[in-house]
């Protein structure tokens, strides 16, 4: 499913070369659900970013359900991202003009589908995560647990086959990041290939696979199949 | 992605900021406005003008002899003669001696054109009584010493009767009222209704030294006008050796020098008024500029969940064709209400609407749109997703 190899990628900052990943070689197949763990500074967020297909690496291969990425343009990029995978962030990210049914159904808007269609599915996304009463409310009528699973809805719509979570429960009280984390934990029993990015360790303990990364490298990957 | 989703985006984000988008819009309301305003203020003038010229009938053509001190003259009679000759192009000749002088009528008097002429007069310059008759051949050639009196000199000195049958004194000499002109549209402010007509004969008499230094001549038909200014020309040339002593000027002619500046005079208005439409260009651009850094992390997160550099561009560029097509819409129904209550419901000049200058500062509007949107919605859909998503 996603197979990077040999990824490198620097910073340059005035005059200085920041190296912010250093060959990294990180094989993640279909149905996993992986946490990649490290402080902040370690790399992490510039892995998610390429991982994402928000970024590009400077060196290496990476190759995401069979194509190869890290050559594309931003456009072709945001394609894959439309299609392939689903952000879950720590903030939620929900646009907050928008009702809950409408930030859901905003990938859908962009694959171009027909609007009944988008309308649909963004519905039966919603549904899947308890929230179809609620589609109406815009993000700040919210509760913050709710406002994730809007975002998970969201990330789910487009049926990408990797969803990526950065922090998702960083904004949330225990109980209700509880509840997302058993949300995550039901998507990757369904099938859903998981990386869960995190720099908490009680939360990446849940994971099938752990993988540290401290200083741009991979310490440690425990649990591989 | 269709385009009803991006316009019920535009619409979502320009209702979410009212105030804002309102005053964006005002850039584009005034200009279009003010715009459609200009140019039916000036069309209206035009109309105005072109209007009472019209009905003087374009088979006029006027002389004046423009050359003073000279002592060469064109005398009625010659220019009878000449119209005689050429009677199947020239239908009539009216000479005009006016002067300013005092008329009297009882103990009231009133300082007033007095135009010396001929029965021809009436017809060719569309002149008629409204009581009595006008001067009739038989006054000129029998020298009557009669008079037709306009409303305004009617309203002074005889205080609005009817004065037909009266005498009035014209210059110390007494003459008799045998008709009152017709009162012109704009009524006793008009110069037109402020004069008396006296046969030509009585008027030289009246006054020796005076010349008489316009004819109206009216062409036999449409047609003939312009032989018959050519004629009139190579014949006033003969007789003055110098084309700067004398002018033959024709209706057509004046109608259409007129309508050449009053051409440029409106485009000159629109112009300035479109000054304002760029003006209300720049300021969409500003803050569409605003609304991009403003909205930097919106445009991350569509990036992040797969908008294409195209989406972004779209979505911003359709908001600024939104913003000035509302904008160029209400400046187009502003500016009716303004040439309909103000200029209109205060008789300034006729109400002009023109539909081809709506239709050009509508699509003006529209095209200052995209290209200040452009700007804006090209930095949009630029922004690095990642940076986005970051920003606060």
């Amino acid at each position: 499913m996603i197979q990077l190899t040999g990824i490198n990628k620097f910073y340059s900052m005035g005059e200085n070369k920041v190296t912010a990943l250093n060959d990294i070689n990180l094989h993640i197949s279909a149905h996993e659900f992986v946490a990649i763990v490290g402080p902040s500074g370690s790399g992490k967020s510039t892995l998610m970013n390429i991982i994402g297909c928000l970024d590009v690496p400077s060196y290496g291969s990476y190759v995401l359900d069979s194509n190869e990425v890290s050559k594309l343009n931003d456009d072709d990029l945001a394609q894959i991202r439309n299609q392939k995978i689903g952000f879950i962030f720590q903030r939620f990210n929900l646009l907050p003009k928008l009702s809950a049914l409408e930030n859901v159904e905003l990938p859908l808007v962009y694959q171009g589908l027909k609007l009944k269609d988008v309308r649909e599915k963004a519905i039966e996304s919603l549904k899947s995560v308890g929230l179809e009463s609620r589609m109406n409310h815009k993000p700040n009528e919210l509760s913050g647990g709710q406002q994730q699973r809007v975002a998970i809805a969201r990330a789910l719509a487009a049926k990408p086959p990797v969803i990526l979570a950065d922090e998702p429960t960083g904004a949330l009280d225990s109980k209700t990041g509880k509840e997302v984390m058993e949300i995550l934990k039901n998507l990757n029993a369904n099938g859903n290939t998981i990386v869960l990015i995190t720099h908490d360790n009680n939360l990446a303990v849940q994971a099938k696979r752990i993988v540290r990364i401290q200083d741009g490298v991979i310490i440690e990957d425990k649990g591989m199949v | 992605m269709n385009l009803i989703q991006i316009f019920k985006m535009a619409i979502k984000s320009i209702t979410s900021n009212k105030v804002r988008s309102f005053l964006t819009m005002l850039g584009v309301i005034i200009g279009v406005s003010s715009v459609i305003i200009a140019v039916g203020f000036a069309k209206g003038s035009t109309k105005n003008i072109t209007d009472s010229l019209s009905t003087l009938g374009t088979n006029l053509i006027n002389i004046n002899i423009t050359g003073r001190n000279s002592n060469i003259n064109l005398s009625y009679a010659q220019l009878e003669q000449f119209q005689q000759e050429n009677s199947d192009i020239i239908a009539s000749v009216a000479p005009q001696s006016s002067t300013n002088g005092i008329v009297k009528a009882g103990n009231k008097n009133r300082t007033t054109a007095i135009l010396g002429t001929t029965s021809d007069y009436a017809d060719i310059n569309s002149v008629t009584v409204q009581s009595g008759r006008f001067l009739l051949g038989f006054d000129t050639d029998y020298n009557q010493k009669v008079a037709v009196v306009g409303t305004a000199v009617v309203n002074d000195i005889y205080g609005g009767a009817n004065p037909v049958g009266q005498t009035i004194k014209i210059l110390g000499q007494e003459f008799k009222v045998v008709g009152v002109l017709t009162e012109t549209e704009n009524g006793g402010a008009s110069t037109v209704d402020d004069r008396v007509i006296i046969p030509i004969s009585a008027a030289t008499k009246l006054n020796k030294n005076a010349i008489i230094r316009s004819f109206s001549v009216k062409a036999a038909s449409s047609d003939t006008v312009d032989s018959a200014v050519a004629k009139l020309n190579t014949f006033l040339l003969k007789i003055y050796k110098d084309s700067d002593l004398y002018r033959v000027t024709n209706m057509a002619n004046v109608l259409s020098t007129l309508s050449t500046i009053t051409g440029t005079m409106t485009a000159v208005l629109a112009g300035i008024a479109a000054i304002s439409l760029i003006v209300g260009g720049i300021g969409i651009m500003n803050i569409m500029l605003v609304s991009v850094t403003e909205r930097t992390r919106e445009i991350g997160i569509r990036k992040a969940i797969g908008a294409k550099k195209r989406n972004i561009l779209t979505q911003f560029l359709i908001e600024a064709l939104v913003i000035t097509g509302i904008g160029g819409i209400v400046g187009i129904l502003i500016a009716c209400c303004v040439i309909h209550f103000v200029i209109g419901g205060f008789k300034i000049v006729p109400e002009v609407y023109s539909i081809p200058w709506m239709l050009l500062s509508f699509g003006i509007s529209l095209i200052i749109g995209v290209v200040f949107g452009m700007y804006p919605a090209n930095k949009a859909a630029n922004l690095n997703p990642i940076d986005a998503l970051m920003y606060e």
